[in-house]
């Protein structure tokens, strides 16, 4: 019998070519229709002959149709571009394990791609996304380039245990623990490859990356080139200059002089005749180039991106800068008709690092603005310095910032490289089912060495190992270095199966294997000269390792479309944990029902889309390592003490060694995590809003606690004890005001609401005040947290100051808080939290022609921050404290008055003030040149502010502070960033 | 793939592969040695040590041991405000206090230090590792030394605590069962059959370098000394008699003797606490610093460094004790001061009085009372310790001066070997006063009154004075005052609880068997 049925297929592409996955093909007026495969691919067969309409839909995009004529037995190729439709409801969104359609996502999940990353000089990638996403909190230490920084999703899930979220790199999770000599391993990535960052927030989001997934997942992906690309060059290059905009209000020289007269008159001896700002001396205006040049297209059907970046970044602290080189490329070709795809990840980086010592951003406020930098006195490389009265240097004496700075020199030579090479195939005989296998790499190489030049007065006594060496003394010279070898590899099974136009079936099921090993190599200690010993190499070098063994499955069913149900599951092995603890099960299951497609809101014209959300889940916490101190915790364990901690019996040296505490117990910390969320659009989706609630609740809290005495080689120990919960509300909020031909404007915000509460800490006795944390600079075990049941983890713990009749403080005076008739430690009471309640985000983008302003901002609100700055500087103990020097006090000592002060003032609240903030992080005036070079290229030239402003009640430097202690805080200073970005 | 989940340390080892031989045995040993001398096992500048909760160099055993037994009496104030250190003096600490949990773990981490190779240490699991012949010999000696320092700071813990939960080897390390309490006089019982015990096995005195350091038989005496001298306050029922015969021991058969030659750098008296005073001829038990290889922030590092002032003027020369620069605090009540009638010819009554006032007015003035010169960081021939930062000079647990006023003490409390009494009296007070009788006293003059003041002349900061002021009733009532003793500046009496520390909270709250000491 002859064949009267044919076959189409082809390729549904957007804009840029680059296939669109889920689309819906149908032959118009049957019932025969397909969605379209992960490369946007599709093929419907049993086509009758004759004419047809082949419909091409995807949210998102204008439906299009294509005339066919359908040949009995043959194929017929049809392929579309989808344009636009102003709405993002279509786009693919990551998600672990595969894309989704934004429409099918029922867990609480935010793109940002490129367009909508923060503008200026980014070093970090993280910063990319400051501030866009609710429910995120990214806050970096300071202005050091390249410096650590914080991220917190909805809130901490931990007490001890690590509250980072997983990072994921084109499918790689990626080890973020510390890099030796990189303040931070983040900034070992080079923001200007990055696409999207996709942030999985809630468990049933989340879920699929089980033991790691408590604190939230952050996906990255990298930029690609597509097929049919023509080769594009790009070339970004942005030039900025950073500078300070302020400073801590401490006294000038002759303020100083005056104060020294009228406070302790007997100590103006000690005043010098300078005037020096040491602020000053120590920060510069700093400058950075970034260039980057990428290329990127096809050569044939190999799709490819290479790209370069050379980024030289100064710091403001003098002798501080980052150079960082990158390299990336990627391929993504189809094979076997169509049938395997290849993606192909290598990034590779090379880090310079100088290291400005930090300490001397404190120093520099207290030294006596009385004194010269510099002195004529060459032994100290002519810089001032506190002198006994037989030249050698006073100890325990402020030492010259501007000497610490120069006379040191702190490198390291951070390289690391993450790839992997991802298969996917689809199976010839079922291409419902797809193969996928991920091998992945991270490995990263660090090196560095800290000289203090045997000149400097506050090394001047270091002396040799050896005692018999009477000669060679001060300084110091430190050598280290780091290797990690990160492998991984996953596998999965994906099966997805149409049940006609509307409802469909996909199964995943996968297996991953982590394994990371670090190991660093012990060496001696050198005097300045570096070849004069002064301690000793330990006898073992470090090495540790850790394996994680998952398996996984999802299961994504999706009704009518508009009943979606996902469920997920996760069994997680990791080494951390003894066999019978060391696998855990967590379970997600969420639900999402797209209420605008249904009969009763199809019409109405108000709501674009509305959609519901419902998830719960359960993810996990392995990362024990910085409150354990090690990937062992299980085990007992013997240290070898290191070369300084010996000891002499009948005349022998022993090493000995340490039995270190352990937990044979120690198990997964747990988080149940509920999620509603409504996602709105309006207008035709120019704005689009979501809004979710969330509670998350810690079981089995990882936290380091008392533990009775003589059962254990510790005091405290990491137990499973305890529970914490977080709740809060967000919302995010994206319009488009004017859309025009010329004229546009869209406006992004969103706003978060989080409260974190302490439930239970195991058994206490009435008087048990919690456990303290957060150790304050300048008292010796003050310690500003705590612990305690019923509060947030941030809390700090504090006197409650008593103030005169003039409003001013009284040194040493408190409430009795407990009423027991006296002033003691259990005075302290719970006041205030570190970290925000709300986080707001507002973004704006206003373009008309060709010229284009943008401006994000940012606020923090009842957040406190302790001002360890005035709690250390703000009395005139420096002026009073030594008859050998004075040193410099902040204005505030001139409000307290506080003279021979104690140090319960550093558990006072009168330090810790309300750190409530707006910032305007970044300001972009844009021009887009257009065509240029005979019309070859487009060039489009930006210059940008960033830090624009801060408004803040808090009287210290900066009111933003990852831990709520305000101390030696490297200032962020204000960028100005020219930048070009030219395409041929 | 599996077996890739069970990821053993590479470099810290096992309890198998520590015991597996003769070599690990003594490092572990060593290690209960040093948890009196160092903070942790990777050194003094880590960011923590062996005891969590507390700052790393304030946790260490001597330091700690030092502060409650000389801070909390008339012969050290502190001019720092960490938190907890003023508390000390002014006798208000907390059970929730920092320095009262940091003391008591670091004195229960000791003890399970000691549990744990005690328990790798038994008989038969020395046969089973093949531990023979003179390697046995070496680890049984060192077994019973391990069985006197788990005494030792079980006695620390019945003195300063009263009532501390009790462990010993036989009872699992790493459970989750927490330890009975035992009580004071329970204690005592135990503690004395248990130096008794170990008196076999324990290496004999000796005055060899190559014993040095190592807690011998009479180290396990003079403990029995101080314990049957401080009976009454432990159990209620006095014993010194047995002290008399335990002291006895230590003098007669000890070999020791006090070191009576001064050199032209110091005095006979100060050898005993200079970077050579491993040379010193009456130091019984020392826990033995070395400024390269010892170092911690505490021990006699703290006690050098602490009573130096933090900047050189004209009355602190640093360089004069060893060290670049003090930490300027601990400084002396007037009492101490007025504990010499003659500064002069007293050898011992050594202080920095310019530019310090004798009367402690203010307890954050570092110019605020005299400053008594004991531990320093040079030799006797003057030389500076091998680190400016580390002190090279061990701490004098025990010493043989400290044996004599015990056995007078005894003796005049029971009223026997009075003259015996007397002669070791005038031995101690010849060598203050350069070796002539100027010092001497009478029969008539030796009474408990001048014995007490005679030990804080003689033993002012090497820790012993709360202990002595409890065992003469002065320390709590209004019968002896100091300046700012239950923080008022004249000095007042304060509940007689105060002579036991209280249980800390956070033990309380987690051992379900403890009861807290009365008053807190």
């Amino acid at each position: 019998q002859a064949q009267t049925t044919g076959s189409v297929s082809g390729r549904v592409l957007d804009e840029k070519n680059t296939g669109i996955p889920g689309a819906t093909v149908l032959v118009e007026g049957t019932s025969l229709g397909v969605s379209s495969d992960v490369d946007g691919s599709f093929r419907i067969a049993n086509i009758p002959a004759g004419p047809q309409t082949i419909v091409l839909t995807f949210v998102g995009y204008n439906a299009t149709r294509r005339p066919v004529t359908i040949v009995a037995g043959q194929n017929t190729t049809v392929s579309a571009s989808l344009t636009v439709n102003a709405t993002e409801l279509g786009e693919a969104v990551v998600i672990g394990y595969g894309t989704q359609r934004r429409q099918d996502v029922t867990g609480a999940i935010t793109t940002v791609t490129a367009k909508d990353f923060v503008q200026g000089q980014i070093t970090n990638p993280e910063q990319l996304i400051q501030g866009k996403v609710a429910g995120v909190q990214i806050t970096t230490a300071g202005g050091a380039p390249g410096g650590a920084t914080t991220i917190r999703i909805r809130g901490g899930s931990s007490l001890n245990a690590s509250n980072d979220p997983l990072i994921v790199i084109d499918g790689v999770p990626v080890d973020n623990s510390a890099v030796s000599g990189a303040a931070n391993p983040l900034s070992l990535i080079n923001p200007n490859d990055i696409e999207t960052y996709t942030v999985l927030k809630d468990a049933s989001a989340t879920a699929i990356y089980g033991s790691r997934a408590s604190n939230g997942v952050i996906l990255i992906t990298t930029k690609k080139g597509n097929v049919g690309d023509k080769l594009t060059v790009n070339l970004v290059s942005n030039t900025s200059l950073a500078a300070r905009y302020n400073s801590v209000p401490v006294l000038s020289a002759d303020e100083f002089r005056a104060t020294v007269q009228a406070v302790a008159p007997q100590q103006a001896k000690l005043l010098g005749t300078g005037n020096t700002n040491w602020q000053n001396q120590i920060f510069r205006t700093a400058m950075t180039y970034d260039n980057n040049v990428s290329l990127a297209g096809a050569v044939g059907k190999l799709p490819f991106r290479a790209s370069i970046g050379n980024l030289e970044q100064q710091g403001i602290l003098k002798t501080d800068g980052l150079i960082r080189n990158t390299g990336s490329l990627s391929l993504n070709p189809v094979l076997l008709d169509n049938h395997l795809r290849v993606n192909l990840n290598v990034k590779g980086t090379w880090t310079d690092n100088n290291f400005g010592d930090t300490g001397a951003i404190g120093s520099a406020l207290a030294f006596d603005p009385t004194q010269n930098v510099f002195s004529d006195n060459a032994n100290y490389s002519n810089y001032f310095q506190y002198l006994q009265g037989n030249g050698t240097p006073q100890q325990n004496v402020p030492t010259n910032p501007v000497a610490t700075l120069m006379l040191q020199r702190n490198r390291s030579t951070v390289k690391r490289s993450i790839g992997n090479v991802q298969l996917d195939y689809k199976l010839h005989f079922l291409p419902d089912l797809h193969a996928n296998v991920n091998l992945g790499y991270d490995v990263t190489r660090a090196t560095g060495t800290n000289l203090i030049d045997a000149r400097s007065a506050g090394s001047y006594f270091n002396t040799p190992l050896d005692p018999a060496n009477t000669t060679a003394r001060g300084g110091s010279y430190n050598y280290y270095s780091q290797q990690r070898n990160n492998k991984l590899l996953e596998t999965y099974l994906n099966y997805t199966k149409a049940f006609g136009e509307t409802s469909r079936l996909e199964l995943l099921a996968g297996y991953s294997y982590q394994d990371f090993v670090t190991t660093a190599p012990a060496y001696a200690n050198y005097l300045g000269d570096a070849t004069t010993v002064r301690t000793l190499a330990a006898s073992n070098p470090f090495r540790t390792q850790y394996t994680i063994i998952s398996y996984y499955g999802r299961a994504n069913l999706t009704l009518n479309n508009r009943y979606i149900f996902t469920g997920t599951l996760r069994n997680d092995a990791s080494s951390r944990f003894s066999p019978s603890n060391r696998n855990a099960l967590f379970p997600a299951a969420s639900f999402a029902w797209r209420i605008k497609d249904e009969a009763f809101l199809k019409d109405n014209s108000t709501f674009a889309d509305l959609k519901l959300r419902l998830g719960y889940g359960v993810t996990g916490q392995q990362d024990v390592v910085a409150a354990a101190g090690s990937d062992y915790p299980y085990i007992q364990r013997y240290f070898l003490n290191v070369p300084t901690a010996q000891y002499q019996l009948g005349g022998i040296y022993y090493t000995p060694y340490s039995p270190l505490g352990f937990n044979s117990n120690l198990k997964w910390e747990s988080t149940a995590t509920y999620n509603a969320g409504l996602d709105f659009g309006f207008f035709n989706n120019r704005l689009t809003a979501s809004a979710d609630v969330y509670y998350r609740k810690t079981t089995d809290l990882l936290a380091v606690i008392p533990i009775p005495g003589e059962i254990n080689y510790t005091n405290r120990l990491i137990s499973n004890v305890g529970s914490l919960e977080n709740k809060g509300v967000e919302f995010n909020l994206i319009g488009t005001a004017i859309q025009g031909e010329r004229l546009n404007w869209t406006l992004n915000a969103n706003a978060t609401y989080n409260v974190n509460k302490i439930l239970s800490l195991g058994p206490q006795a009435p008087d048990f005040q919690g456990i303290e944390n957060t150790v304050v600079a300048g008292g010796v075990g003050t310690n500003i947290g705590n612990y305690s049941v019923g509060s947030p983890s941030s809390s700090f713990y504090a006197y409650q100051q008593v103030y005169g009749p003039d409003g001013k403080p009284i040194d040493g005076v408190y409430t009795d808080i407990n009423g027991d008739g006296k002033i003691d430690s259990n005075d302290r009471r719970i006041y205030k939290q570190s970290a925000p309640k709300v986080l707001l985000g507002f973004g704006s983008n206003l373009s008309y022609n060709r010229v284009s302003l943008a401006f994000s901002l940012r606020a923090n609100l009842g957040n406190y921050a302790y001002n360890n700055v005035n709690s250390n500087l703000g009395n005139y103990q420096g002026i009073v404290g030594s008859s050998n020097f004075v040193s410099n006090v902040v204005r505030d000592a001139n409000n307290t008055g506080f003279l021979n002060s104690s140090q319960a003032r550093y558990s006072s609240d009168y330090y810790i003030q309300n750190a409530s903030f707006l910032r305007m992080d970044n300001a972009t005036l844009g021009y887009n040149v257009g065509k240029v070079l005979n019309g070859k290229g487009s060039l489009r030239l930006s210059a940008a502010v960033q830090n624009v402003f801060v408004a803040t009640k808090y009287t210290g430097l900066d009111p933003e502070i990852p831990n709520g202690v305000d101390n030696n805080v490297y200032p962020r200073p204000r960028t100005y960033t020219f930048g070009l970005n030219l395409s041929i | 793939c599996n077996k890739d989940l069970d990821r053993t340390p590479t470099y810290d080892l096992s309890t198998d592969a520590v015991f597996k031989d003769a070599a690990g045995y003594r490092a572990v040993a060593a290690k209960a040695y040093s948890g009196f001398a160092v903070t942790g096992p990777n050194g003094p500048d880590a960011s923590t040590g062996d005891i969590l909760g507390i700052d790393q160099g304030t946790s260490d055993y001597v330091r700690q041991l030092w502060s409650a037994q000389e801070l909390t009496t008339d012969e050290a104030v502190i001019q720092w405000g960490d938190p907890g250190v003023q508390d000390w003096h002014n006798m208000n600490w907390t059970s929730s206090g920092v320095l009262i949990q940091g003391l008591y773990s670091r004195i229960l981490y000791e003890i399970t230090l000691c549990n744990g190779f005690l328990a790798e240490a038994t008989d038969d699991k020395l046969a089973a590792r093949g531990i023979t012949g003179t390697d046995l010999t070496d680890i049984k000696a060192f077994r019973a030394e391990v069985r006197f320092l788990r005494a030792l700071a079980y006695y620390h813990a019945m003195d300063l605590y009263g009532n501390p939960p009790f462990a010993i080897e036989t009872d699992p390390i790493g459970g989750t069962t927490p330890p009975k309490q035992t009580t004071r006089a329970a204690l005592f019982t135990y503690l004395e059959s248990e130096l008794k015990a170990i008196d076999a096995d324990l290496l004999a005195p000796s005055q060899s370098a190559s014993q040095y350091g190592r807690a011998n038989k009479a180290a396990a005496w003079t403990l029995l000394a101080k314990m049957y001298l401080n009976a009454q306050v432990y159990t209620g029922t006095a014993r010194y008699a047995d002290c008399l015969t335990y002291a006895a021991k230590v003098i007669d058969t000890g070999g020791y003797s006090l070191q009576t030659a001064a050199t032209g750098k110091a005095t006979a008296y100060a050898r005993n606490f200079l970077t050579d005073n491993y040379a010193s001829p009456e130091i019984i038990f020392p826990i033995v610093f070395d400024g390269k290889k010892t170092q911690t922030y505490g021990g006699t590092t703290f006690l050098t460094h602490a009573a130096v002032s933090g900047t050189s003027d004209a009355n602190w020369n640093p360089a004069k004790y060893g060290i670049g620069g003090g930490w300027g605090g601990v400084r002396t009540t007037p009492k101490l001061y007025q504990q010499f009638a003659d500064t002069a010819s007293d050898t011992r009554g050594k202080f920095v009085t310019g530019g310090q006032t004798l009367d402690v007015v203010s307890q954050t003035n570092f110019n605020n009372g005299y400053v008594p010169i004991k531990f320093k960081n040079v030799s006797s021939a003057g030389a500076a310790g091998a680190d400016a930062t580390f002190v090279d000079t061990d701490y004098p647990m025990f010493r043989l001066a400290d044996v004599y006023l015990m056995y007078a003490e005894a003796a005049v409390r029971t009223g026997t070997n009075l003259p015996q009494a007397l002669a070791y009296v005038n031995l101690v007070r010849a060598r203050a006063y350069k070796n002539t009788t100027a010092g001497n006293i009478t029969a008539a003059a030796l009474t408990t009154d001048f014995l007490l003041n005679e030990r804080s002349r003689e033993l002012y900061w090497e820790g012993t004075r709360r202990t002595d002021l409890i065992r003469y009733g002065r320390f709590t009532s209004g019968s002896y005052l100091w300046p700012w003793k239950g923080g008022v500046a004249a000095g007042t009496s304060v509940p007689d609880t105060r002579s036991l520390f209280p249980i800390p909270s956070s033990d309380l709250s987690v051992n379900p068997n403890l009861v807290q000491n009365p008053g807190y």
